[in-house]
Parts: C-alpha cells; sequence; structure tokens
C-alpha cells in the first residue's frame, strides 16, 4: 500500500541495510544491484482446448479444412467469372457507382481464395502445431583458435605467392589502375547533375527571335485561335499559349517543354481597379497577362476569384493579388508572377511584342534574386 | 439476456455497438431529412410585373429597391436573365443570412416565379439570356463525332474548369473560405449559365472565350464522367492523396494491427 509497509516486510533472507543518508532503508538484494536477482524462468505452459480435447482438436481440423475449402471456391469463381462475364458488363456498387462487373468478381474471388489460404495456415499453426516453448541458447560467436589461425595462414601465403611485398612496381601500378578505374565511374555522375548554361530557364516561347522578331499573338489554349482585344469581357479569364507553340504542336515535338514555361493568364480588369502604373502601362484597357507558373516551385497558377482579383496556386496555397501586379500576399512564393507586356495589331489581335522581361518560374541558382 | 450480458466484454462488442449507432443515426437521419420537391414540367410563364413584386419582397433588401446594389449585395443591372436562374434556380438566392459564398440549396421558388424574377432583371439592363435548349442538351456518346466532341470538352475542361472544380468536377477549396463547387449532378442549364454569368468567386467565360458549342462540350463532358464506368474501384471523393492516405492510414493500418493482434494471440 505504501512505502512503511514495503520496507516492513522485508524479502526473507535478505538484511536491510542503510542507503544513504535520507535515513532510508534498502533490501539487500536491492542494494548490491541486478546480478542476485534469480531468474524467474517462465512462466508454467498452459495447453490449449486442442492439446488436451480430441474433439476440440477435430473440430480445429474441420475449420481449417473448411478455410482452405473456401479459398478453393475463390479459386474455381474466379475461373468461372473469366470467361462467363463479359468485359463490358456493369452494376452498381454502393461506395463506388457504376462499376465494372468483372473487375469486381474477379478481385473479389482472387482476394478470397489467397485470404483463405493464409487464415488458414495461421489458423493451424494456433491450434493444431505445438506450441510448446522452447529456449535456444546461442552458441558462441568466435571459432576456435586452431581455425583462425588456419585462416591467417591461407591470406599470408597468398600474398608472399604474389610477390607484392617483393615487387613494388607491381604493387603501385595495380594501386594506379584501380584507383583511375573509379574516375569513370564518378565522372559521369557529377557530369549528368545537370547542364552547366541556366540559358534555357531564361527563354521562352514568347521570346520574339522565335518568330523572327515580329510580335507574338496571343491563342486560346487549347483551341490556338487568336484572340480580339473586345472579346475580352470584363471579368473574363483567357488560358493562353504563344503562337509559336503551333510550330511545335506541327513538329510534335517539344510541346509539353514550351508550355510548361509559356503558360499565361490573361484577364479583364477594371482599369481603376489597377493599383500599379507599370501594371496598367503594360497591358490594354485593363487587359492584363501574366505568367502562370508559380515562383515558388513551378505549379500552374490558375485559380482566379473574379471578385477578389486574387491568383491562387493550388499546390501550395501562394496568392498573388491582381490588383497590385500579382502581388505576393499569401504563401510560400517570394517574387510576383511577371508580366507579360501586350499590344493590339493591325487586325485588332492581341500580341506580346518583348516577351517576358525576365525569367518565369521558381528561383535557380543563377537567378541573381 | 444472460447470454447477451455474458458477452458485453467480448472484444468485438464496441465495434458492434458503434455499428448498430451509426446504422440508427444514419437511419433516422434518412427519415426525417427534408425531400426535394417536385418541379412541374410545364414551361413556365413569366411577367415583369410579378418579377418586380417578388423581387421587392425577397431580394430587395440587400440589393437595392431599384436592384441598384447596396452595402451588402451587388448591383444586378445588367447581370441579365441567366444569372438570375442561375442563382435563384440552384437555391443560392435569396441568401439565408451573409456570408463568404451562397451555398446550393433547397429551391425557394417555383419556375414560374424564377421566370418572372429573370423577366423583371433582364429588363433592368442587356445581360445574358437563358440559354437555349439546343446547346445546354448533353450530346450523348456512342457516334465518333460525339465522341470527339466529349474529348475536347475533356480538354476545354482541364485547362479552363479543372483547376478549381478538380479534374473529375469535384470540386475545391479557395482562399479565405471560399470554394469551387463539385459539378456532378449540376443541371446542365445551371452549368451553362455558371460560364456565362460568373457567379460568386468564378471568372466569366463568355461565348466569345468559349462558344456556345464549347460550353455545349464541356457539359457533355461532365454528363459523360458522369455515366462513365469507374473501373478504378472507390473513388473516396476524387481528392486525390488526402482521402486517400487518410483512409490508408485508418482502415488499412486498422486491418494490420487487428492482424497482428490476432497472430499474436494464443489459441484458447
Amino acid at each position: 500500500m505504501n512505502d512503511n509497509q514495503t520496507t516492513a516486510a522485508p524479502v526473507e533472507g535478505s538484511a536491510l541495510v542503510p542507503a544513504s543518508g535520507d535515513g532510508q532503508v534498502l533490501p539487500a538484494s536491492l542494494a548490491a544491484g541486478p546480478d542476485t536477482f534469480e531468474n524467474p524462468g517462465l512462466p508454467p505452459h498452459v495447453h490449449r482446448a486442442a492439446d488436451i480435447d480430441p474433439a476440440a482438436a477435430k473440430r480445429a481440423e474441420r475449420q481449417v479444412a473448411t478455410m482452405f475449402a473456401i479459398s478453393m471456391l475463390g479459386a474455381l469463381a474466379f475461373v468461372v467469372a473469366y470467361f462467363a462475364i463479359r468485359d463490358e458488363a456493369t452494376f452498381f456498387l454502393p461506395g463506388v457507382g457504376k462499376a465494372s462487373t468483372q473487375n469486381v468478381v474477379l478481385g473479389l474471388s482472387l482476394g478470397v481464395s489467397i485470404l483463405f489460404i493464409g487464415l488458414g495456415a495461421v489458423h493451424w499453426a494456433k491450434t493444431l502445431m505445438s506450441d510448446e516453448e522452447v529456449v535456444e541458447e546461442r552458441h558462441v560467436q568466435a571459432s576456435s583458435p586452431e581455425s583462425r589461425a588456419d585462416a591467417v595462414a591461407v591470406v599470408s601465403d597468398g600474398v608472399d605467392s604474389t610477390g607484392l611485398t617483393r615487387r613494388p612496381l607491381l604493387k603501385y601500378s595495380l594501386g594506379g589502375a584501380l584507383g583511375l578505374f573509379a574516375l569513370p565511374l564518378g565522372l559521369q555522375v557529377v557530369g549528368s547533375l545537370g547542364p552547366v548554361t541556366v540559358g534555357e530557364l531564361k527563354e521562352t516561347l514568347w521570346d520574339p527571335e522565335n518568330n523572327n522578331g515580329q510580335p507574338i499573338r496571343l491563342m486560346r489554349d487549347p483551341e490556338m485561335t487568336p484572340i480580339k482585344l473586345e472579346e475580352v469581357t470584363n471579368g473574363s479569364v483567357f488560358h493562353v499559349m504563344p503562337e509559336t507553340l503551333q510550330h511545335s504542336i506541327d513538329e510534335r515535338k517539344h510541346v509539353l517543354e514550351g508550355k510548361a514555361k509559356a503558360a499565361v493568364i490573361l484577364i479583364r480588369l477594371n482599369p481603376d481597379d489597377i493599383k500599379v502604373q507599370k501594371a496598367r502601362d503594360w497591358g490594354v484597357d485593363g487587359v492584363v497577362a501574366y505568367s502562370k507558373i508559380c515562383t515558388h516551385v513551378g505549379c500552374a497558377v490558375g485559380l482566379y476569384e473574379q471578385q477578389t482579383h486574387h491568383l491562387l496556386c493550388p499546390c501550395h496555397q501562394s496568392t498573388f493579388d491582381l490588383t497590385e501586379d500579382c502581388k505576393v500576399i499569401f504563401g510560400p512564393a517570394k517574387r510576383p508572377l511577371p508580366q507579360l507586356k501586350i499590344t493590339v495589331d493591325d487586325e485588332g489581335y492581341l500580341v506580346a511584342p518583348e516577351g517576358f522581361a525576365e525569367a518565369v518560374g521558381p528561383s535557380f541558382w543563377e537567378r541573381k534574386r | 439476456m444472460n447470454a447477451l450480458a455474458a458477452r458485453r466484454r467480448h472484444p468485438a462488442a464496441i465495434a458492434l455497438l458503434i455499428l448498430v449507432g451509426l446504422l440508427i443515426t444514419g437511419g433516422a437521419y434518412s427519415f426525417i431529412a427534408p425531400k426535394d420537391a417536385n418541379a412541374s414540367a410545364a414551361a413556365p410563364t413569366a411577367s415583369v410585373e410579378e418579377g418586380k413584386t417578388l423581387f421587392l419582397g425577397n431580394c430587395a433588401s440587400c440589393h437595392g429597391t431599384n436592384a441598384q446594389g447596396t452595402a451588402s449585395g451587388p448591383s444586378l443591372v445588367g447581370v441579365g436573365a441567366a444569372a438570375v436562374d442561375f442563382q435563384v434556380g440552384t437555391g443560392r438566392m435569396p441568401m439565408a443570412q451573409p456570408a463568404v459564398q451562397a451555398p446550393r440549396n433547397a429551391v425557394k421558388f417555383d419556375e414560374d416565379e424564377i421566370a418572372s424574377l429573370a423577366a423583371y432583371v433582364a429588363s433592368l439592363g442587356p445581360g445574358p439570356g437563358v440559354p437555349d435548349e439546343e446547346y445546354t442538351t448533353p450530346l450523348e456518346a456512342g457516334t465518333e463525332e460525339n465522341n470527339h466532341a466529349i474529348a475536347e470538352g475533356g480538354e476545354i475542361f482541364r485547362v479552363n474548369c479543372a483547376m478549381c472544380h478538380n479534374f473529375a468536377g469535384a470540386g475545391g477549396a479557395l482562399t479565405r473560405g471560399k470554394y469551387a463547387p463539385g459539378l456532378e449532378g449540376v443541371d446542365p442549364k445551371h452549368i451553362y449559365e455558371a460560364m456565362v454569368t460568373g457567379p460568386q468567386s468564378m471568372p466569366v467565360f463568355s461565348d466569345t472565350n468559349l462558344d456556345p458549342e464549347a460550353k455545349q462540350k464541356v457539359i457533355s463532358y461532365l454528363k459523360a464522367q458522369e455515366d462513365a464506368t469507374n473501373v478504378g474501384g472507390m473513388t473516396l471523393g476524387n481528392l486525390g492523396p488526402v482521402s486517400e492516405g487518410l483512409f490508408a492510414w485508418v482502415f488499412m493500418l486498422g486491418i494490420l494491427i487487428g492482424a497482428a493482434v490476432w497472430l499474436g494471440k494464443k489459441a484458447a
């Protein structure tokens, strides 16, 4: 119940000795350390029902056999279903909706088949196989002194017969060959870490040199049709690709690489809502275009909220304020989205005359800021 | 009763009790939950006069007596009949209370009343009208032409809509409590009207951006998705790693722990 009682009834055969200055006393067995504990040994073995009652053993045997039989039925059901159910057959399964009958039946029957093999095996082991506790002592890990001496003799004999100790030329040339062999292995790993030049990261399909220096039209993605200024109505969002992407599409080459850097979002705001003069100047009548690639880790920032003029990145919730030149107002992004300068060409279509003024997308080592 | 009392400490008793409790609450809810009202099939008749009366009684406290807008509600001049048909027809308006977003709700007016309200708001200034049925009827998958159009609709959906509404149209979160609603089971007419009018946080996809045929393709794609066979098993809301991870942690780990306990337990 409490400390007094414990100390008042010491273990038989132990003497009480003073422990420390505070007058407490401990049994001698505790004071002397754990060595003096006696190994309590294993608890007495408890027999299972199947060990002592033949009827219970028979019942367990039947249970295991039943599980194996269910497994067999599952396997047979699989074979039957494989041939009997048409590929296109469907049925309504709660939680799934319209499900493919063959998928569900094949999966279930195969699952039942293997599950009941396992359940049967475990039940067999637990009820019928021996469960007597056995103690196996560890053997000594070291080999005998004779075999250790033999091993040393074999190695030193081998070294003597190669003559390495007597012929230093062989020793050093072998060392050089093995050492140099590591170089090609290391070189290909280091050499494949990436291009040393980063010019590609600063280029996009919006650069005028991709169009012989001519301004590049803004095209609807995925239709690739040009956009007239008056088609961009108030509150509209256009997802835009450069006219120059069409070359890649026609040649079926580097389409995704091109898209990955060139994606642009085009939005019309009330010009009075835009608070930054540069953002107004780079747009036309409140129509502004910004890179859609997040400056954090490069997800597509496409979630535009018409009322708040916020652009939200779905990956890490970086939020950009369109009215403040896409300044970051929330989240892990550190830089505003780069704006694409747009004007209108002779035919009234929106064009980008200069490309992006800075590298789009996430920061990289050589970006300077 | 004695047999029951003797087994009350059985390991499965708690699980069984919880299951029974869940079934009873679930069953009771479905029994007392409000049922959807049946909409009449007759063509609605609209009257601007009646619409104005309805407007003054139900909408004017927020939108102003002349629909000019107040601090608590935007102006409705020029939003068009499509906006009214969408907002009132999906039960978003009238709103029960000011909130960051008006959720889809039980529809409070019948078709005639919605048409009258729409006619009144349309009379205030030009705006998009209720769409023609020609473009709100989903194309049936089957013919090569329609299958092609549905696939195109999928591409348009993924570029223009999927970032907010999720690749499967399951909806998703926006900033500060706003969200893009799920699109399953939404009337094609309302999907079309939402694209034309840009309700709440949604931007406008006017006919000069996505022409009516493109809108029809998007609608057809969404409806084809609803009818599609789900070969991947349980969708878990099509929410991706969040719901799938939660399922794996809770149920898969639960099964593994149960199996480990069973394996380690001595047979009786």
